[in-house]
């Protein structure tokens, strides 16, 4: 039998290859090996649904345990990859090496720690995989005072689920706004509103600088000075590629596993694709990024797919994101970073708005609030290249549909 | 249990058990029925459970919320008077029987 295609990491671009390979129709036996203990499931539950209750564990998974045999694929769960030659083309594991044919990197990322004084107390919390947020639900049945360090989306939805559980919340961000890495100005002013209204106290220009208490946290001091009752703390400051592996097998990596638009690393038939790929990416202006989200996950994926199946379509997708803050959902498309304009699409003081983002006059990125069809909208633009006049997008009256072709 | 029949663009018919209180899109997933990708994972964002509802079932499905009309303008085969998200349409005694039809294409 031939060698199979290997895939290391079990998360949203693991199960799309396995989808994307047979749909290219490549034949070859595939092999996924994932550190974690369950199947492949869905992560954006953990920091909301699932801390409710309202989405069951049964629910979390993508696919069920017999999809992997349907697509022939086997599965290995607990499954450390420690070392890749990449000239014996093998991988090794606690049972021994493993020939591979191809080999695919989707190793995804983990959560930033911060070395603060008694971060290693009990009831200090990360939140990525699945028993993280067990963890936390276990602690939410008792918790009364809730911190988050880091005013990022997962910070921001698991302080509106808590406060929405009735727990006192607050949420520290160094930065002058919320969400400052990923979303406008007005944007960050609406959200910190609206989570202020609904009771969450957001300290910005501050931080957590020492966690107190004797085995659980029992307080927490702040830069400023001052100390706070808290026995649920959430450390959500942002993750770290996992490309540990690869940079060890010689792979070249920088902030992530380099790979070229066909998502090729710089080692023959060895690949990488999601939160750890370090690509570049053309709505960045052809810079080299990192993007954390299942768009990049999925469209990666089948970029691979192809690539293996030897017809290599370029990846040129529009990045897209989203986040559900209690009742609000706010969803991103392009990347806004190199915006020099802005223009509001709809009332700001209203529920439903989206602010554009323009360089020299072309239509960089759209980020939505309460408002899905201008952000599928702002979808088909953006990856078009089609700009409305910021005249036209302030002027809700203004079909923007009628820009498509 | 209920049953619902997803026939594939190609005409290949599935005939499975659906459980009350479960959406269209689930029954699909734990099926493996390809046809449904569901990427987003049944949060109304991706537009890629498309699906096509038998005519004499139209009245028995829910109606649609206007998040779910907005997003059926973006799916990779065009909307038709028919079209509906799967994922917001969740399995009941009314839909016993509900042929599904699914797009040659979800993204």
């Amino acid at each position: 039998m031939s060698d199979p295609i290997i895939i290391v990491g079990g998360g949203q671009a693991a199960v799309q290859l396995c989808l994307a390979l047979r749909k290219e129709k490549v034949e070859t036996p595939v092999l996924m090996m994932s550190e974690e203990s369950e199947y492949p499931y869905h992560r954006p539950p953990l920091s909301k649904s699932f801390l409710t209750g309202e989405t069951d564990e049964d629910k979390l998974l993508m696919r069920p345990e017999t999809f992997y045999a349907s697509k022939q694929v086997a599965v290995e769960l607990n499954t450390h990859v420690s070392a890749i030659d990449t000239s014996e083309r093998t991988v090794s594991t606690a049972g021994g090496e493993k020939r591979f044919q191809s080999l695919v990197l989707v190793t995804g990322a983990r959560p930033r720690q911060l070395p603060l004084p008694g971060a290693d107390l009990s009831g200090v919390h990360l939140l990525r995989d699945l028993q993280h947020s067990k963890n936390i639900k276990n602690a939410l049945e008792d918790a009364q005072h809730v911190v988050v360090v880091g005013a990022g989306f997962i910070g921001l939805e698991f302080a509106a689920v808590a406060s929405g559980l009735k727990k006192t919340v607050t949420v520290f961000d160094m930065a002058d706004r919320v969400m400052a890495r990923a979303v406008s100005p007005a944007i960050s002013s609406w959200f910190e509103k609206t989570h202020q209204g609904n009771g969450i106290d957001i300290r910005l220009k501050d931080s957590v600088s020492e966690i107190l208490g004797e085995s659980s946290v029992k307080q927490v001091k702040t830069v400023a000075g001052e100390l706070l009752p808290c026995d649920l703390l959430l450390i959500g400051v942002g993750v770290i590629a996992n490309d540990d592996l690869a940079s060890a097998a010689g792979i070249e990596c920088d902030n992530g596993i380099v790979v070229n638009e066909f998502c090729e690393t710089s080692v023959a038939d060895i690949y990488s694709a999601g939160d750890c790929a370090s690509h570049p990416n053309p709505f960045a202006q052809g810079g080299r990024i990192r993007l954390e989200s299942i768009q990049n996950a999925t469209d990666q994926a089948r970029v691979v797919a192809s690539t293996i199946a030897g017809k290599k379509m370029p990846y040129h997708s529009v990045p897209w994101f989203w986040s559900d803050q209690g009742e609000h959902s706010l969803q991103m498309a392009g990347l806004s970073n190199s915006a020099d304009q802005f223009v509001v699409r709809g009332d700001i003081e209203s529920d439903n708005f989206s602010v554009f983002h323009y360089r020299a006059k072309q239509l960089q990125s759209v980020d939505s609030v309460n408002s899905p069809r201008d952000h599928m909208l702002a979808r088909k633009l953006i990856g078009g290249q089609i700009s409305p006049s910021l005249e036209q997008a302030a002027d809700i009256t203004f079909e923007l549909k009628s820009l498509l072709p | 249990m209920p049953k619902v029949i997803f026939v594939e663009a190609d005409g290949t018919r599935h005939e499975v058990e659906g459980k009350n209180g479960v959406s269209l899109m689930e029954i699909a997933i734990s099926n493996n029925i390809d046809g449904i990708e569901a990427e987003c994972g049944g949060s109304c964002m991706c537009a890629t459970c498309h699906c096509f509802i038998e005519e004499d079932f139209s009245a028995a499905v829910p109606a649609m919320e206007s998040d779910e009309d907005e997003m059926l303008g973006f799916t990779a085969v065009d909307r038709k008077s028919s079209s509906r998200l799967s994922c917001q349409i969740k399995m009941s005694d009314d839909l016993a029987g509900i042929e599904v039809n699914l797009p040659s294409e979800q993204n």
